[in-house]
């Protein structure tokens, strides 16, 4: 017990590494999400060819595969270009950077889907009527697409956070200082692994916790419309 | 002929080691490499799915059924490993473990030092977790209607099971278990941090031993991506010849992929 006191401190600064790295994973996925979804939706046949292909090969792929192609690979790229172009040499891509990164673009292509779903639960009925009442596109999008848009994305952008906070525990493998990376030294200098991983799932299943009192407190509130207009 | 091949080869060979930045010869060269990094991750997978749905079964028989103590037991079961990450969950199996000094001396041991089976305890504990829910939102989807026939011809609780209940609610979950068996393979491929060589194991093996940065990465990657698309379009295949006959609305997402 007292082992855990003392290594308290470390485990608290690697979640908030976790969480940074959740919250900066999430910002970007939702970001590449949008635009996914507005490519598999859109008119251009090129923008829903390279959406599916965004999709169908992030998910065909594990995020630890990802991970690692992204931080050594794209490292490599990076300063072979540099040598042959004699621009720069030696560049080093933090792990933290690559850790959002890879975890933004891997969860991006989930998004795109719950986006892509959102959007298509909207009645048709209601673009017919904003443009019977002559509003643009850009006007019916804002006005009335954007403000369901989360109610009906909350439930499916819920069970992907839940999935990428548990996701960034992989980050650990590349170096970085996350919760599981203390963790595992703390078990490793005190002798006691059980005990820190028996930790590690209580910190995690508080964060997930947490997250799903949040998340239920979002959708009561952003389904108000509907759930008057049901009952 | 021979020669033209041959020298084909020859060329192919020098461009990939001297101008073509992945040098695919290489990684050909290796191919029982990943042929058995193939192996080691379908039986993982195979294995730990079987198991898993042995065990989810009851489960979700006993959570469905309302079970008193057994019920909750279940619910805490499926809170756990399903809300903490996999990679924790097999770190505490293989690193763990080896706190107790003795479960080292018993004969559990010598199954438990073995990363492999670690891995395989740890993919079917959290498999097991993610299809307990699986089958229980495909109970709970049967229509209580085929419920109530059963009891109307005379059928006993485990008889209706059996021959009723779990077949049709199997079926309504099958595109979640296919979906299932997807995230599996992905968590699999945490066996390559505890050293096991599986499709990403080969990858990094056959960097660390030729000093490169990413082509076995990259061959890796092809490789689950040919897998795991051709086991989605399998699964959809599957799908729809077991569910012609149901009108297929797939159980609402509300449990974790």
């Amino acid at each position: 017990m007292n082992d855990l006191l003392n290594y308290l401190p470390l485990l608290l600064r690697g979640t908030g590494t976790t969480l940074m790295l959740g919250v900066g994973g999430l910002v970007l996925s939702l970001f590449l999400g949008m635009i996914g979804a507005w490519g598999k939706l859109g008119r251009s046949p090129i923008g829903r060819r390279l959406a599916d292909f965004y999709t169908t090969g992030i998910r065909s792929v594990p995020d630890l595969c990802w991970l690692l192609l992204f931080y050594f690979g794209a490292q490599n790229l990076l300063n072979k270009i540099g040598t042959m172009t004699e621009l720069w040499d030696g560049v080093q891509i933090p792990p933290f950077a690559s850790g959002i990164l890879t975890i933004g673009i891997v969860f991006g292509a989930y998004m795109t889907e719950t986006f892509r779903g959102a959007f298509q639960s909207i009645p048709k009925g209601q673009f017919e009527a904003a443009s019977a009442i002559g509003m643009t596109e850009f006007q019916s999008f804002r006005l009335i697409t954007l403000p369901q848009l989360l109610g009906y994305a909350l439930p499916s952008l819920g069970v992907n956070w839940m999935v990428l906070i548990k996701t960034t525990a992989l980050v650990s493998i590349i170096g970085l200082q996350d919760v599981v990376f203390y963790g595992l030294s703390a078990g490793r200098v005190t002798r006691k692994p059980f005990l820190f991983f028996i930790a590690l799932m209580g910190i995690y299943l508080l964060l997930t916790s947490a997250s799903n009192v949040v998340l239920r407190k979002l959708e009561r509130r952003y389904t108000v419309g509907r759930r008057i207009g049901q009952s | 002929m021979m020669d033209l091949f041959l020298s084909v080869l020859a060329a192919l060979n020098e461009f990939s080691t001297t101008s073509s930045p992945i040098d695919f010869m290489l990684i050909l060269r290796h191919g029982g490499l990943f042929l058995e990094g193939l192996i080691n991750s379908f039986t993982l997978v195979a294995l730990s799915f079987t198991l898993a749905a042995l065990f989810a079964l009851p489960m979700a028989v006993l959570k469905w059924g309302r079970v008193p103590v057994a019920m909750h037991a279940v619910s805490a079961f499926v809170y756990i490993f399903r809300g903490t990450p996999l990679l924790v969950q097999a770190y505490l199996i293989y690193y763990g473990l080896a706190q107790f000094d003795d479960l080292r001396d018993s004969i559990a041991w010598t199954v438990l030092k073995d990363p492999w089976w670690c891995v395989l305890i740890a993919l079917t504990i959290n498999s097991t977790a993610y299809q307990v829910e699986i089958y229980r939102g495909g109970l709970e989807a049967v229509p209580h209607g085929e419920i109530e026939a059963t009891k109307a011809i005379g059928l006993g609780k485990l008889a209706a099971l059996r021959h009723i209940i779990i077949p049709s609610a199997l079926r309504r979950c099958f595109p979640m278990t296919g979906n299932e068996m997807i995230f599996l393979l992905h968590g699999s491929a945490i066996a390559s941090t505890l050293t096991i060589t599986d499709i990403l194991g080969a990858g990094r093996q056959l960097n660390s031993e030729f000093y490169l940065a990413y082509e076995g990465f990259l061959a890796a990657t092809l490789i689950y991506m040919t897998v795991i698309i051709s086991l989605t379009k399998f699964l959809n295949f599957i799908e729809k010849g077991i569910m012609g006959h149901i009108q297929l609305t797939s159980p609402t997402p509300n449990v974790l992929p």
